[in-house]
């Protein structure tokens, strides 16, 4: 991997862009990186703007400043762009991975980018069929691993499946839901 | 031996705790520390270790009750943060004159007012000359590895004084990253057991803790609390270098990274040593003779060693998280300066940054290192203290 990798990660309070950011950093050692994973802490409540950001990379990560240039931007809440920058200091190659029913051709074109490479999945849909909430994070995380190729889905699934039983070891349904989740996103995953 | 796991600062403090299995936690929470002291409550819950946890109304109180604890034998502990260790301010000076080596974890963060629960130095360095010593962490394994020699070197007997160890309030105690654990085993064999000369419970040798000490001899106690300060240097290295043996991971005074053939050095503590360490690396590429200083142990400060490192240097920046007001700089400057006056050569300069969680960045520091190189050229020196990043 070319030195390091940073995410950033665009949600509203309570989709889980923090959970993201921690079960994929947790993910990515499992598989034998260095990574850090932390949120931005502001006003904390349900429904407003949050950041949250991953380093992953072979070396140790020393830096412990915020991303300002993140090479891949996650936006969980498509209502967002246009209110927050989420193209803010993405250089032109950005990968961005977009929950939302658009085509990537059409978010391309309200996210107003020209080079780099646009994903669309519509995780929202996706969690309301699994896990029977609207809560696009897990999905989000499938469709990162199908777009970045960042670990094999295998070996991402087995490492989540994991972290989830720790948590949720009395709703089996909880699991297999986000388990479905992660592997529906990876498939349906769209880019131009 | 060890196993490298994702973990928060404040879950790494919180594990070290937990292998420690100290006899006595007094503690109240406070953000950004309170995850500490809460996890380390569920592993009293669960019986994963022998404490008596303490629930107190204050941080007056936890301090109070682990001195209590650690006068009367106990290996006592307690962890805080920000407004919670200004409230500790009267009893924390208690601690160091009775020579009670109590161990603490402080999560860095801002002092009110404004109201702020984001990180800076202003907390700890408010507490430098109390008496405690203090090792600072660049990231959570440090802070874990500090957590665990600062047993050893509190309840040394050349040393008895109480310690705290240090973390930046979200960069670290929130963010996540890999560290390595070492087997509860391998920490208990190391830690072993506290054997204090005196203590209040020791009914076959009964002893006053704490008695009044008017003009006859408050004097001569204050004078062996000052000497007891010249023994820590020693006992940290020693400590280290057995803590090397079943880590495998060196620890000293401070870090000197790529300071050696140095021109320009900056001199900075805690996690933004990380972020300097990419400066420094990136311009040494571009052929820029640029070093670091990372202190580690801040209190006593290791004068004679710093000026060793820091002599024949072409221009020296001290970053401070935290400002002493005093129009002359921040704390860390200020004793930095103090110390090169016997070693005269370097134009010295400070920055104050990154108040109240304030980010600081590697283009910020890599312009620390320009202003270096050109105090270095022109010899002249335009602003002894910038504050770095902020809106004028």
């Amino acid at each position: 991997m070319a030195q390091v990798l940073e995410i950033r990660w665009h949600g509203r309070g309570g989709q889980g862009a923090k959970t993201a950011a921690i079960l994929l950093g947790e993910a990515a050692a499992s598989a034998g990186k260095h990574f850090q994973a932390f949120p931005e802490y502001g006003p904390e409540r349900m429904g407003a703007p949050v950041l949250a950001f991953n380093r992953i990379s072979d070396e140790p990560v020393r830096v412990h400043c915020h991303v300002a240039s993140p090479g891949i931007v996650v936006v969980l809440d498509p209502t967002l762009i246009g209110k927050n920058d989420v193209t803010a200091g993405v250089p032109e190659d950005g990968v961005y991975i977009v929950n939302t029913n658009l085509s990537p051709a059409e978010m391309r074109a309200r996210l107003k980018v020209k080079g780099g490479k646009v994903f669309t999945v519509d995780a929202t849909q996706i969690s309301m069929d699994t896990i029977g909430r609207a809560i696009p994070n897990t999905p989000m995380m499938g469709a990162l691993i199908k777009a970045t190729g960042l670990m094999a889905l295998g070996e991402f699934i087995a490492d989540t499946r994991h972290k989830l039983e720790m948590k949720f070891r009395s709703k089996p349904e909880v699991i297999e839901g986000n388990i479905k989740a992660i592997e529906r996103a990876y498939q349906e995953v769209q880019s131009e | 031996m060890s196993k490298r796991v994702a973990i928060t600062g404040n879950e790494a403090v919180a594990q070290a705790m937990r292998q420690i299995n100290p006899d006595v936690v007094a503690a109240y929470p406070i953000t950004p520390q309170t995850e500490i002291v809460q996890i380390f409550s569920s592993f009293v819950a669960d019986g994963d270790v022998d404490t008596e946890f303490v629930t107190v109304e204050s941080e007056h109180s936890a301090m109070s009750a682990t001195i209590g604890a650690s006068a009367a034998g106990a290996r006592a502990m307690t962890a805080t943060s920000s407004q919670g260790l200004a409230l500790m301010w009267e009893v924390l000076y208690v601690a160091a004159g009775l020579r009670l080596p109590i161990v603490a974890p402080v999560v860095n963060r801002a002092l009110s007012a404004p109201i702020n629960i984001h990180c800076d130095h202003s907390d700890t360095m408010g507490a430098r000359d109390s008496g405690w010593v203090q090792l600072y962490s660049e990231n959570a394994q440090e802070a874990y590895d500090n957590l665990i020699q600062a047993v050893r070197i509190a309840e040394h007997a050349d040393v008895q004084l109480p310690i705290m160890v240090t973390m930046d309030g979200f960069i670290v105690s929130h963010g996540m990253e890999n560290a390595e654990l070492l087997d509860d085993e391998v920490v208990r064999g190391f830690i072993g057991q506290r054997t204090p000369k005196h203590w209040l419970l020791d009914v076959d040798s009964p002893a006053t803790f704490g008695a009044l000490d008017f003009a006859d001899w408050y004097f001569e106690h204050r004078r062996q609390l000052a000497d007891a300060q010249t023994y820590v240097k020693g006992v940290v290295l020693e400590v280290a270098k057995e803590f090397a043996k079943i880590s495998g991971r060196d620890y000293d005074l401070f870090e000197a990274y790529r300071l050696d053939d140095a021109d320009f050095a900056v001199v900075v503590l805690n996690s933004a040593a990380g972020t300097a360490k990419a400066v420094v690396d990136d311009l040494r590429k571009q052929g820029v003779k640029a070093g670091l200083l990372k202190i580690r142990l801040f209190r006593p400060f290791p004068h004679e060693e710093m000026v060793a490192a820091l002599a024949g240097k072409k221009a020296i920046a001290v970053l401070d998280r935290a400002d002493g007001l005093s129009t002359m700089g921040g704390p860390v400057f200020v004793d930095v300066r103090s110390a090169m006056y016997d070693a005269p050569g370097p134009k010295m300069v400070n920055y104050i940054y990154g108040l109240g969680g304030r980010d600081v960045d590697t283009e910020q520091i890599a312009g620390v290192y320009w202003d270096l190189a050109r105090i270095a050229e022109t010899g002249k020196i335009t602003s002894p203290v910038t504050y770095l990043g902020v809106r004028e």
